[in-house]
């Protein structure tokens, strides 16, 4: 099968820091990756370059084998490259249909929003998500978290998402709540979206995903199966960035004794 | 026996919210209209019925027209998490402007002199408006401080023009655009021409929701609704009708400027609610970070904010300077903390993200009937001034009352 998206040997610094150091990462239709890594290894800042937050200092992207440029949300979204912010990145005064559409209104012929259209599609996009959603005309701060999340990836299923980059999907959410986002990732393969799951939860990733990467300190680690790991070697290489194979990442163990 | 009081109370509360919520009604606004309407009483009883007069509602109306349409566009700069302190003095900027411009450049009352000093004036309030969004969006310096610069910077800049000098007289038909009016006939066409308007919108409206098979408003509701805004244009209609012009029978009608606020008040209106600049107004202001992040350019955002009450400013630059036929420079002091007032009185949230026009130009009806009830009463204005802070306080301790119970 082909790669949907390749990104090769990306760098990212902050002033002197390098936040991501020569990652690559190769995603396929209807395949979760669980992307793992300590707090400041660098998957967020990774990711944000796919989604167009940030903007790579070196590296290529292709999409479809076809170099992509993604210099800010817009040009991203336009590939069907939908992120789900771990805050949600909801405007908590606005109801759900005006979150949904944020940034990509449907507007009538004369130019003015057209709120009526916008309605209707939230209701069917919420009703694949969650069929007792009802409060369509609440501010989005009135519903629950596991609403918010609904609404949050809804804003990604009604633009026909082909990639789909989840940070930390579960981390706000109650067990059942979780529950809910895991059937949801298992349907959203099951129609052949790519998936990214960043996530600290290694129960979820070994249960959600088909390949994993691990990152250290802006590097990449390691990347496989998640049949032919388990959760000690994975652990092993967050915290020490030690491969199944007893080797270190390069770069990791200079680090380590400085 | 003071326990079951209190969830009385609380169930009439949530009864009326309901009830609200099932005619899709604002209960915050209709409180505030609730308060005016006392106001409006309390002040009657005590001046005699000098209050509600048509010639003080009249006066009312005029006083109120500029803070209350500036206040349409300094809500859309707080939703958008910004303030803009500068309104004041860029009203007497662009004043000294306009009458600098129809006395040394323009020929003294030529025909086009009027509206090229208008629109002379729309221009560079727009261009000083964007300039100060700019600063504040290119180089995320706060709004406070670009803002207080303008404060400082404009009435400055005014003086320039004319060393200190009121320009006076102005031009004659220019100087109608403060202190016209347009008779009853054209009074009652406008009134008209209004609620057709509002009809072809309800109407309009609730055919697409009917189209999409959404839930719609009971009809009687709909029909009582329409009905109770056309008792409301025709009462504000004959209002000004009744104020008759000195020695005679005939009507005033209403006053240019009030008749320039409502036009604005309708186009902010329309701006905030129905095009994608107000939306990512209120987005941004709910949430900053979603909005870069869904790929909007918050930048042009913001410029056009500022650039927006900058015409508004030119607007009621134009409207105090006409009504005095007088270009001081001492015009607009401290307007911006009375702009600013209204719009959180109208329930402006200084957090951004929450506030709307209407809220706003309720809450400048509200500021300018206190204010023109006590000077009926004789109170002075060294306790006039408390009086306006008290209120002021009150409205946004109320507000905070009011949003914790809704959550």
């Amino acid at each position: 099968m082909e790669p949907i998206v390749e990104m090769k040997n990306v760098y990212k610094r902050f002033g002197g820091i390098h936040a991501v150091d020569d990652m690559s990462l190769d995603m396929y239709p209807g395949e979760v990756v669980g992307l793992l890594g300590h707090n400041g290894a660098g998957k967020s800042t990774f990711i944000k370059m796919l989604s167009g937050a940030y903007s790579m200092d070196a590296g290529e992207i292709f999409v479809d084998r076809k170099p992509a440029q993604i210099s800010n949300p817009i040009d991203a979204k336009d590939l069907g490259i939908e992120t789900i912010y771990q805050t949600l990145a909801l405007a908590d005064n606005l109801d759900t249909a005006a979150n949904i559409f944020f940034g990509r209104e449907i507007l009538t012929p004369w130019r003015a929003l057209d709120e009526a259209a916008m309605e209707h599609a939230a209701i069917q996009v919420m009703r694949r998500l969650n069929p007792a959603f009802s409060k369509f005309h609440d501010p989005v701060r009135n519903l629950s978290g596991g609403q918010r999340q609904s609404v949050a990836i809804a804003r990604a299923l009604q633009f026909n998402a082909r990639i789909i980059i989840m940070d930390e999907p579960t981390a706000a959410l109650g067990p059942q709540e979780t529950q809910m986002v895991a059937d949801l990732i298992r349907a959203l393969k099951r129609e052949g979206i790519a998936l990214v799951m960043i996530s600290h939860d290694l129960h979820d990733v070994f249960d959600l995903s088909d390949r994993i990467s691990v990152m250290k300190n802006g590097r990449h680690v390691w990347t496989g199966s998640t049949e032919e790991t388990d959760k000690d070697e994975v652990l092993q290489m967050i915290i020490l960035g030690k491969r199944p194979d007893g080797s270190y990442a390069p770069g990791i163990l200079a680090d380590e004794n400085a | 026996m003071e326990h079951s009081g209190k969830a009385d109370r609380k169930s009439f509360g949530a009864r009326y919210q309901a009830l609200a919520n099932t005619l899709q009604l604002d209960t915050r606004l209709i409180a505030m209209l609730g308060a005016v309407i006392c106001i409006w009483l309390f002040f009657d009883v005590f001046s005699g019925g000098l209050f509600l007069s048509p010639r003080n509602l009249w006066n009312l109306s005029v006083q109120t027209s500029v803070t209350a349409l500036l206040a349409t566009g300094m809500v859309l700069i707080i939703v958008s998490r910004n303030i803009d302190l500068s309104v004041g003095s860029l009203l007497a900027f662009l004043g000294i402007l306009g009458g600098f411009a129809q006395t040394e450049l323009l020929p003294l009352e030529g025909t086009h002199t009027w509206w090229l000093s208008i629109l002379l004036m729309v221009i560079v309030g727009c261009l000083a408006g964007a300039l100060q969004g700019w600063l504040i969006a290119a180089f995320t310096i706060p709004a406070f401080v670009v803002t207080l610069g303008g404060l400082m910077f404009w009435r400055g800049a005014g003086w320039l023009f004319t060393q200190g000098r009121t320009v006076t007289p102005l031009d004659t038909t220019y100087s109608d655009y403060g202190s016209g009016f347009i008779g009853e006939t054209y009074s009652w066409i406008v009134g008209v021409v209004g609620f057709v308007c509002l009809v072809a919108i309800s109407f309009w409206k609730r055919r697409r929701r009917m189209s999409l098979d959404f839930e719609v408003k009971p009809i009687a509701v709909e029909v009582a609704i329409l009905a109770i805004s056309a008792v409301l244009i025709a009462a504000f209609v004959w209002t000004m009708n009744s104020y008759d012009l000195p020695r005679s029978e005939i009507g005033r009608g209403i006053p240019a400027p009030v008749l320039i606020t409502i036009i604005v008040v309708c186009v902010m209106i329309y701006i905030a609610n129905m095009t994608r600049f107000g939306r990512y107004i209120y987005g941004f202001g709910g949430n900053p970070e979603a909005a870069e992040l869904s790929g909007i350019n918050t930048r042009h955002v913001v410029i056009l904010s500022f650039m927006l009450i900058g015409g508004l400013t030119a607007i009621g630059a134009v409207i105090s300077t006409a009504r005095l036929n007088a270009a001081p420079l001492s015009i607009g002091q401290l307007l911006e903390l009375q702009v600013i007032a209204a719009a959180v009185i109208g329930g402006t949230s200084l957090s951004g993200g929450i506030g709307t026009i209407l809220g706003a130009l309720i809450g400048a009806v509200l500021m300018q009937s206190l204010q023109n009830g006590m000077v009926l009463l004789g109170v002075q204005s060294a306790p006039q001034q408390m009086i306006m802070a008290g209120v002021l306080i009150f409205a946004v301790w109320f507000d905070v009352i009011y949003q914790k119970r809704r959550r």
